[in-house]
């Protein structure tokens, strides 16, 4: 895929503007997966800014966040920067083809260990 | 019909370039009424405008067409050289062939062709001008300083020390406003009370001023030069002129559980009370809400301690009527409420902090007499964090703090952080920040003094949540620089909460008919060459009532607005702007339509006698422009539903006949 639709397209699906952003880093300062991610929230903000989106998508930051919308929350300048990182997830799995996640897979999912806000964001994130 | 006398101007090359200026000039030859067209390379010069004035004589011009720069620019210029050739100054107009025709045009049969259509508008207007000549209004000559912080004494004391009488009204019970709560004063680290304490000396003793504290402006009418004003001074109860200030009450009061406002409800004054030892002036104030001998009239303690016979249990709010040439907005501002900013946890820690309650922390008349203790447990706190921007530059869809930078933070917090480590060294300071803003005299240079010598961790990046945890603050923040994510274990958090303009001021607004912008800061009337006066005629801005601003940009903007008032209320007449809108009674139907669009509030209505066509006569309601107070803004003769509002200078026939002349 071309870069520039790449980018284009990831602003459309995630209705995120990055240029709003001012680099204040508040969204990484908030966010509590951050020693997971090689790539922080305003790290996505910037690097999708800057079109160089491959390492996101090759990037396990994508699988760590927990989409627990802290930076959505926090942000002064209204970036949401998780939408941003949900649109590269999304990017990747439309890419991959379709390993979409249904109701019927939710109940093998169930243990005690597992919160259950993992699981609705799960469903949420696989089922686009 | 005129005789019209068309000037076109070079303005060297930012007309000529992209106009043909020679060719403008000899079209608009054929316009009618024009007996006499010519160029030349700067009009305004003094040869220009000697050409000008021998060319009225020469051609005996009724009207003058200058097809020039803006009129915003050198309008005034040229009515001077009309009335100095003898014609009526608003004979005068101006075809804008610079901002709007030159530098907006990039070829030069574009801009020739445009600059002579708008040459032949300016042609077709003059033919229909008439020669206006402007009102006269007597001017009172006193001021009203609204708000008695920094920016309104020293308004007050530039406009008295001129010679005419000015009153402070200040709605708390003394004077002095933030300045008076501050400690030491950015970049020079003089203490602010030793610089603030002489000047608000100065006001109470000065014979040109006079101080109503506790008092608000309750209602304004009128306009430049003469307003009505009613100030409603609030019963403090205690005779102003009899109590001495000796404090015997304040002592005494049984009820000292209030809090202080003086000192941001860290510490609990009494019912009766003197806000700070050296305030102006230094009278008694009774808070109702505490007193019991108010609420429920078991008590009189104080009254039976003052030796002097000043408290007064009984004293009622009184309205006070006075006449004002001039208004000075002074209302200052405050920081925004920090509720709306959860991840800081400042309403769960007594330790988080804003600054302004920092700089009562470590003031030597404040809560902890100077020494920086802990509000929690009176510790000395080791580890401190400064977070900057909280609730500045946000974006306005974040629905909380301010989308403006608040301008004063990066300065009084690089203060903060550099007095805290030059007294207690052993403290590990950090200073949170996106950017550091330090334009100003030796600014820059004070905070890098806080960093290299005073060894501030200043990190860029913001704290993204702060967690109360024992007796530790747990912060949260960002370091972009090494990217990383760091975990602080502090003792003090302490925010830079964003300002805003006090909430007195959109009223007041309001009452002035003075426009304010989204942030509720007054608007300018221009905001680069009239920063301090309001667009309303004879209302005048200073201090941060306008837009955030510093101590000496306060004190600077103080003394600019003061002398705008000064040269009002040295004038014995005012010249109005003929330029007003004014109504064909035969036509006005009464409808009030321009009276509720009017900004200024100089529409009024009169009923006057008729005679009709029948030869009877009737009473009809009608309006009538008060030509002082209306500053031709136009909005009145649009809303006219009858067309009986219309505007001298603009008439509608005038504007039509430019638009023909545009459209021909």
């Amino acid at each position: 895929m071309n870069k520039s639709y790449l980018q284009e397209d990831l602003l459309r699906m995630s209705g995120v503007n990055p240029r709003k952003c001012m680099q204040c880093g508040k969204c990484s300062a908030t966010c509590p997966a951050y020693d997971e991610m090689e790539y922080h929230p305003h790290q996505f903000v910037s690097m999708v800014k800057n079109g160089d989106i491959e390492p996101l998508m090759k990037s396990q930051s994508l699988y760590r966040c927990l989409t627990c919308f802290a930076c959505v929350e926090r942000c002064p300048r209204s970036v949401e920067p998780a939408k941003l990182v949900e649109a590269v997830r999304l990017a990747v799995i439309r890419q991959q083809g379709a390993n979409r996640m249904t109701a019927n897979d939710i109940p093998a999912l169930l243990d005690e260990d597992t919160p259950q806000q993992l699981l609705v964001s799960a469903f949420r994130k696989y089922t686009k | 019909m005129q005789r019209i006398g068309v000037f076109v101007c070079w303005c060297g090359s930012n007309i000529a370039g992209t106009v043909d200026v020679k060719a403008v000039a000899e079209a608009l030859k054929a316009e009618p009424g024009v007996v006499f067209s010519t160029d030349y390379q700067y009009m305004c010069s003094q040869a220009g405008q000697d050409m000008i004035k021998e060319s009225v004589r020469e051609h005996k011009l009724t009207g003058i067409v200058i097809c020039s720069c803006s009129p915003r620019m050198h309008e005034a210029t040229f009515r001077k050289t009309a009335a100095a050739a003898g014609l009526n100054p608003y004979m005068v107009e101006i075809a804008n062939i610079r901002e709007q025709c030159s530098w907006v045009h990039k070829e030069m049969p574009i801009g020739t062709e445009k600059a002579i259509i708008l040459g032949k508008a300016a042609v077709a207007k003059v033919n229909l001008n008439t020669p206006l000549t402007p009102g006269e209004s007597p001017v009172t000559k006193r001021a009203l300083v609204i708000g008695g912080g920094i920016a309104g004494i020293q308004t007050a004391l530039d406009i008295a020390d001129a010679g005419f009488p000015v009153d402070i009204v200040e709605k708390k019970p003394t004077i002095g406003g933030k300045m008076a709560q501050l400690d030491k004063t950015f970049p020079t680290l003089d203490c602010a009370a030793c610089i603030l304490t002489p000047k608000m000396v100065d006001v109470a003793q000065h014979e040109k001023i006079r101080i109503f504290s506790y008092s608000e402006v309750s209602e304004v009418k009128g306009f430049v030069g003469n307003f009505d004003v009613t100030i409603k001074k609030h019963a403090r109860y205690v005779k102003e002129d009899v109590c001495t200030g000796c404090g015997a009450c304040v002592e005494k009061c049984p009820m000292k559980k209030v809090p202080n406002e003086f000192n941001l409800g860290m510490d609990n004054r009494p019912a009766i009370y003197i806000p700070f030892a050296q305030a102006v002036p230094k009278v008694a104030t009774i808070d109702p809400n505490a007193c019991n001998m108010l609420k429920n009239g078991k008590c009189g303690l104080c009254a039976r301690v003052c030796t002097a016979g000043a408290i007064d249990y009984k004293q009622q709010d009184e309205y006070i009527q006075e006449k004002y040439g001039a208004i000075v907005v002074a209302t200052g501002f405050n920081p925004i409420s920090m509720d709306k900013f959860d991840e800081f946890a400042y309403n769960q820690s007594k330790d988080v902090i804003t600054s302004l309650e920092f700089e009562r922390l470590t003031n030597a008349a404040g809560p902890t007499a100077g020494k920086l203790l802990r509000p929690s447990d009176g510790k000395h706190p080791h580890t401190i964090v400064f977070v900057q921007c909280v609730g500045s530059r946000c974006d306005s869809c974040a629905q909380k703090g301010k989308e403006y930078c608040s301008k004063i933070c990066c300065m009084y917090t690089a203060k903060h952080a550099m007095l805290t480590r030059d007294k207690y060294p052993d403290t590990e300071v950090y200073v949170f920040y996106i950017d550091v803003r330090t334009p100003g005299k030796s600014f820059d240079e004070f905070y890098r003094r806080a960093v290299e010598e005073y060894d501030v961790h200043y990190i860029k990046g913001m704290v993204g949540k702060v967690t109360p945890q024992g007796d530790k603050l747990k912060v949260q923040a960002s370091d972009l620089l090494s990217n990383k994510q760091l975990h602080i274990d502090a003792d003090l958090v302490v925010l830079a909460a964003a300002i805003e303009p006090d909430k007195s001021a959109r009223p007041l607004a309001t009452m002035l008919t003075a426009s304010m912008d989204t942030n509720d800061f007054f608007t300018e009337a221009h905001p680069k060459l009239r920063p301090v006066e309001s667009p309303t005629a004879g209302v005048f801005l200073s201090g941060t009532c306008q837009g955030p601003k510093d101590i000496p940009e306060t004190v600077s903007q103080a003394g600019a607005a003061a002398s705008k008032v000064i040269g009002l209320l040295a004038k014995d007449k005012l010249k109005g702007n003929p330029c007003v809108a004014h109504s064909n009674e035969q036509m006005c139907n009464g409808c009030s339509s321009c009276e509720r669009v009017c900004p200024y509030g100089a529409i009024t209505y009169e009923d006057k006698e008729f005679r009709m066509p029948d030869r009877t006569t009737a009473i009809r309601r009608v309006a009538a422009v008060n030509p002082a107070v209306c500053q031709g803004c136009g909005a009145c003769t649009v809303a006219c539903p009858s067309g009986a509002m219309d505007l001298r200078g603009f008439m509608n026939e005038q504007i039509m006949a430019e638009v023909d002349a545009i459209c021909k």
